[in-house]
């Protein structure tokens, strides 16, 4: 690797060619802030927050994308440079809405945290005229509030180039400048995807799901009401960072305990809805194969993928694959034949998830996600509203005892874990359909091709004789690439998994919100896999088909065999064209 | 064979004070007298004096009529053009010395000018290639693809000394030569037409007076650097401009002088045209690019620089209209005639929009190295009513002031970011001693406010703080911390913003400090406006010894704020007076003051 000798506050450091002066900085062990930078989506030197002094050099430059060069000599703690990130920082306050102490992001705000570390003491040095924004609340995920924007403009990049969705971006110019949709339209009437990276990125308190929190603990009190929770495989993978865990922790088991302390009459787990799942597709793949059906399939597990098919690639409707995503099979189980079972009024039960996902709010109320006549889901937190009811209920999350889920709706296998990860269902639904096409059990239940955080991911099996093609799709605009080469004949897929967010699940928009500090420097999304790649190889049962429960309830409901009637009428869906425009 | 040419300016100033009229009658009256097959009416680009406008000039005589209107057409065709007398009551007065008609170039106006990028405005037909060909058109194009290589370009544009004539002034052949030292397949050559400094029109007289050199220029650079495409950013609101490039790539298509295999060299070179929607901050390079590629028009960080990576990322050189007007004529009269003219760092002209408070607003072109002193005061005949000459804005928004102390600074790049200004595009406003130098930095805040793209944070809320803090030092409401205040976040705004814009911004405001501090520390501590402009720090008394008590004032008073009884001294009540002034402009006897 071509190197070049450059020297920071005075110390000679060699460091790779193409480095930028912050990436050579942080080789040195000196962290310089940033708020606009996210590593190759938003690199627009906008925020000036990361402004260091070069010599030489005309002005102060911005670390973040300035080039490091033979000789160069950067210097960034002198008085210059520190002030200037002072003056940044106050006149960024004089037009922020400083609710601090009741903010969602109170804790881990990215502003807050450098107000401190530069020493703002006069939070009103700037003090002027402020902008009135209205709260966009008409998404039914989530809420944008511009009074607290600092226009970095992170949740535009990742909407545009993560997600291909772009219907968020800088409206008016200048002081008035504000991130919206086009035409000031709602966020509500767009073809937002409601996947939720915009939340995860953003640095303040702008962006944040609807808090659902309040209507779970109204439940719980409600005496009349049977309050069943699930928790999504990446859940566990991620919950412990809220509690100042490493990111990549597996807190299974504690998050059973806090649920359990919480109040929640049983703790059951999506997993189980997850090997529902990939039995159901398996056998549908199986019938478009034998059957001459539409092909490929593509999962539909993630409702922001859905419904960025709907409004991008209407016609490719009929590859969805109809299976219910986990949590809606989840639901449709418990109100149905756990109802049954149990002697319960489904009315009575309100079934809340645990996701790592914002769509999910908006794919309880779809349309054709009623089994038993009443809303499968009722209630969706994402992993953050669930670390604030902990926080609020007084659990020491870190010391709790590691409990396992209530039977029988928690039995699980490592293939529904790893759905959490890009790959992941695609690996869990290959265990399941090779074993069940050639009638063998597989040697090694490990496919490593499909695994890996790259954006597309392509494989060719031989199953039983039958080539089959496969491809992973993380993050829609990958999901557009892969559609675009099928819609053109240059690629003859077979199976597509799909997942909205980049990585999977694990990067899904209801997860942590890890700052862009961490963020630029850490693969957060495979570090959170590993924990559920973990999970999965210490799993004794690891095929969705073997899952005992899961036999179980074919056994005692669905005649016994995938794809039946009953199956159709709980576990499957439907999907609607929805307008572009 | 024609034996008159009518030259009627065509330009946006003469179109919008109705030349296009003084056209129409004119062919009606010619055709009138029987005159069509002798005399030719040919719409010219701008002559300059705008402020004289509509103008007309007459060959083979050169009298040059000024202010003309319709109903003098009539007798110009019967006394001039069909009698041969000059129709002297209409000529340019300063052409007129006792009983001789002197030529335009004798007169104050145009004797010290030397016009070079606006060689052909206002003497050819725009629309007609054959015309600005028979002033040497594509010559220069023509030499360096026979006989030049594009290195050989690039030297002599370097050796010429050219700098950008758009604001910061860089080096014009060493951009190229950057542009040509990145190796790509595709590179573009762009012109930057979206001429935004108010007040400032030189480029749009370019273009709608000579718009083939613009063309010409962009090919030469093409061949240069290897590029194949250009385009030329130019602002929606220069209609004028956009239909005479539109009608001049069109011809110079169909002679074979832009398109595949120029003048059978084998250069390939294609010109279009992209509009902008009047963003200040789109005349920044990288904005315009960003603009041209269908983005919002914001600027990008630099490094990588367009030479390197620019519109659609690939190697661009972007150059402005005037900067591109100089280089045929560099291009066929050689390096050292250019250096011939102006200074040595700053060889060449420069135009300039003369405008404010000066008798001969228009565009003036000059060597480098004019004083401030020959430019309003030869060239622009002073200040008008007696008024005392204050500061002239060079620069526009990014510009500074220079006060009457530096009259005699010799106008160049150096010169003027020495003394905290700049060239900018060569905007040139005069302010006499009834401005108020603190109102004046607080315009053009108002202006960089309104323009800032709003992507980085010190120009997006800095400009707007700075503007709050001039307005309410305008309103009496200032503290002397103010004077600091002002100097420290000017200081920051221009060492952390990401482009041009923010970067100067604080100009106007460092600048009228640096030379006028007095006139803050007045509105801060005594609450009174020197210049008698900040209207909330005015106050109108009348000073009963000289008030006859005619009323007139209390009639003319629109707040009903003066009482006082027939042919005793008035009063006017503070509390109600809204501060027009309509009450002194009445007064006869000079009872009322402002202070």
């Amino acid at each position: 690797m071509d190197m070049v000798n450059i020297k920071i506050n005075g110390m000679p450091l060699s460091v790779p060619k193409g480095s930028t002066v912050l990436e050579a900085a942080r080789l040195a062990g000196i962290k310089i802030p940033t708020l606009c930078y996210l590593k190759e989506i938003n690199e627009i030197g906008a925020c000036r927050i990361c402004m260091v002094e070069v010599k030489g050099a005309r002005s102060l430059v911005t670390a973040c994308v300035y080039p490091v060069n033979e000789g160069m000599e950067v210097f960034t703690n002198t008085p210059k440079v520190l002030e200037a990130r002072r003056i940044n920082l106050e006149l960024v306050l004089s037009t922020h809405r400083k609710d601090c102490l009741s903010c969602v992001r109170s804790g881990n705000c990215e502003l807050l945290q450098l107000c401190r570390e530069y020493g703002v003491e006069d939070l009103h040095r700037f003090d002027g005229e402020m902008n009135e924004y209205e709260l966009d609340t008409s998404a039914a995920h989530m809420v944008r509030d511009n009074s607290k924007c600092i226009l970095c403009r992170r949740c535009a990049a990742v909407c545009a180039k993560n997600q291909g969705v772009g219907v968020i971006g800088p409206n008016e110019r200048g002081f008035k400048t504000e991130i919206g949709c086009a035409f000031e339209e709602d966020l509500g009437k767009t073809t937002c995807v409601a996947c939720g990276q915009c939340i995860t990125v953003c640095p303040t308190g702008a962006l944040y799901e609807k808090d659902a929190t309040d209507k779970v603990r109204a439940a719980i009190a409600d005496p009349e009401k049977v309050v069943l929770v699930q928790t999504a495989p990446s859940v566990r993978a991620t919950l412990g960072e809220c509690f100042g865990l490493p990111i990549g922790t597996d807190v299974e088991g504690k998050m059973v305990a806090a649920l359990r302390r919480l109040g929640f009459d049983k703790v059951f787990d999506t997993d189980l809805a997850a090997d529902f799942t990939i039995v159901e597709e398996a056998n549908e793949l199986v019938e478009r194969v034998q059957n001459g059906g539409v092909l490929p399939m593509i999962t539909s597990c993630s409702p922001g993928w859905v419904k960025y098919c709907e409004h991008y690639f209407p016609e490719m409707l009929p590859h969805l694959s109809s299976c219910k995503s986990p949590q809606q099979m989840f639901g449709a189980l418990a109100k149905t034949w756990y109802a049954e079972k149990n002697g319960i009024d489904p009315k009575k039960i309100v079934s809340v998830s645990v996701m790592p996902c914002t769509a999910k709010k908006f794919e309880l109320a779809r349309n054709d996600q009623k089994a038993a006549g009443v809303p499968d889901v009722d209630i969706s937190l994402t992993t953050r509203e669930l670390a604030r009811m902990i926080q609020r209920a007084g659990l020491d999350f870190v010391n709790l005892p590691d409990e396992d889920f209530d039977d029988p709706m928690g039995e699980s296998t490592g293939a529904a874990v790893i759905f959490g990860a890009t790959g992941g269902v695609m690996e869990a639904a290959l265990r399941t359909a090779v074993e069940t096409i050639t009638g063998e059990e597989l040697k090694t239940v490990e496919f490593t091709e499909v695994r890996g955080t790259e954006g597309i991911k392509e494989a060719t099996y031989n199953v039983g004789g039958l080539e089959v093609n496969v491809a992973v799709a993380s993050g829609t605009a990958n999901a557009k690439k892969v559609l675009e080469m099928v819609k053109s004949g240059e690629k003859n897929y077979t199976f597509i998994e799909v997942m909205c967010c980049p990585g999977g699940c694990v990067n899904g928009g209801g997860q942590p919100q890890q700052p862009a500090s961490v963020r630029n420097f850490v693969d957060l999304k495979a570090l959170r896999a590993k924990a559920l790649y973990d999970n999965d190889a210490n799993k004794p049962v690891r095929k969705s088909h073997e899952n005992p429960s899961l036999k179980k309830i074919y056994e005692e409901y669905f005649d016994g065999k995938p794809g039946s009637h009953k199956a159709h009428e709980v576990l499957h869906t439907t999907y609607v064209a929805r307008n572009r425009f | 064979m024609y034996r008159s040419h009518v030259l009627v300016c065509g330009g946006t100033g003469c179109t919008s004070s109705g030349s296009a009229h003084i056209v129409e009658a004119l062919e009606t009256e010619i055709k009138k007298a029987g005159l069509e097959n002798e005399v030719k009416v040919i719409k010219t680009g701008c002559f300059g004096l705008c402020a004289l406008g509509p103008i007309m000039i007459i060959y083979p005589e050169g009298a040059f009529y000024s202010r003309v209107t319709p109903e003098d057409i009539p007798e110009v065709v019967a006394e001039h053009l069909v009698k041969g007398r000059i129709v002297t009551r209409l000529l340019y007065d300063e052409t007129v010395h006792k009983d001789e008609i002197l030529s335009l170039g004798e007169t104050q106006f145009y004797k010290k000018q030397h016009r070079v990028a606006l060689k052909n405005c206002g003497v050819i037909d725009p629309e007609n290639i054959n015309e600005y060909i028979a002033y040497d058109g594509y010559q220069a194009l023509g030499k360096v693809l026979t006989e030049m290589t594009p290195a050989d370009v690039i030297q002599l544009v370097k050796d010429s000394g050219l700098r950008g004539r758009g604001g910061a002034g860089f080096p014009t052949g060493l951009k190229w030569s950057f542009a040509a030292a990145s190796e790509n397949d595709q590179k573009y050559v762009c012109c930057n037409a979206d001429e935004g400094d108010p007040g400032a029109f030189m480029d749009r007289s370019v273009l709608e007076g000579d718009p083939h050199v613009v063309i010409e220029a962009m090919a030469i650079a093409g061949y240069a650097i290897g590029a194949n495409q250009g385009y030329i950013y130019v602002r929606a609101e220069y209609p004028i401009a956009v239909k005479r490039l539109q009608i001049a790539i069109g011809q110079a298509r169909e002679a074979g002088l832009l398109g595949e295999n120029i003048l059978g060299t084998g250069f390939n070179f294609n010109l279009d045209l992209r509009l902008g929607a009047g963003a200040f901050v789109c005349g920044e390079e990288t904005a315009l690019m960003t603009s041209i590629e269908g983005h919002r028009g914001e600027p990008r960080p630099r490094p990588p620089f367009p030479a390197v990576k620019g519109l659609f990322g690939k190697p661009s050189v972007l150059n402005n209209v005037e900067t591109y007007a100089n280089i045929p004529q560099i291009i066929l009269k050689g390096a050292d005639w250019f250096r011939s003219m102006g200074t040595e760092k700053s060889p060449g002209t420069k135009v300039f929009a003369l405008g404010g408070k000066i008798h001969n607003t228009g565009l003036v072109e000059v060597p480098m190295g004019t004083t401030l002193r020959e430019i309003i005061e030869e060239i622009g005949g002073g200040i008008p009513n007696g008024k005392k000459f204050k500061a002239a804005q060079t620069g526009g928004p990014s510009g500074g002031c220079i006060p009457a102390s530096h009259m005699d600074i010799k106008i160049d790049y150096d010169n003027l970011l020495e003394i905290g200004s700049m060239m900018g595009s060569g905007g040139m406003i005069v302010m006499d001693e009834d401005t108020c130098m603190v109102d004046i930095a607080k315009f053009f805040l108002e202006f960089t406010v309104d323009e800032s793209c709003g992507k980085c944070v010190p120009c997006r809320i800095g400009t707007k703080r700075l503007y709050e803090i001039l307005d309410r030092i305008t309103k009496g409401k200032g503290e002397m911390e103010d004077i600091q205040r002002l100097k420290d976040l000017s200081k920051f705004i221009k060492e952390n913003s990401l482009c041009g814009l923010g970067q100067t911004a604080p100009n106007p405001v460092l600048s009228t400090l640096h030379f006028f501090e007095d006139e803050y520390i007045a509105h801060i501590k005594d609450k009174t406006c020197p210049a008698g402009v900040c209207k909330d720090l005015l106050h109108y008394s009348i000073i009963a010894e000289k008030c006859k008590g005619c009323t007139l004032c209390a009639r003319a008073c629109p707040a009903g704020a003066i009482s006082g009884e027939l042919k005793n001294p008035h009063k006017i009540d503070p509390h109600k007076c809204v501060k027009c002034g309509a009450c002194m402009e009445k007064c006869r006897f000079g009872a009322i003051v402002k202070k």
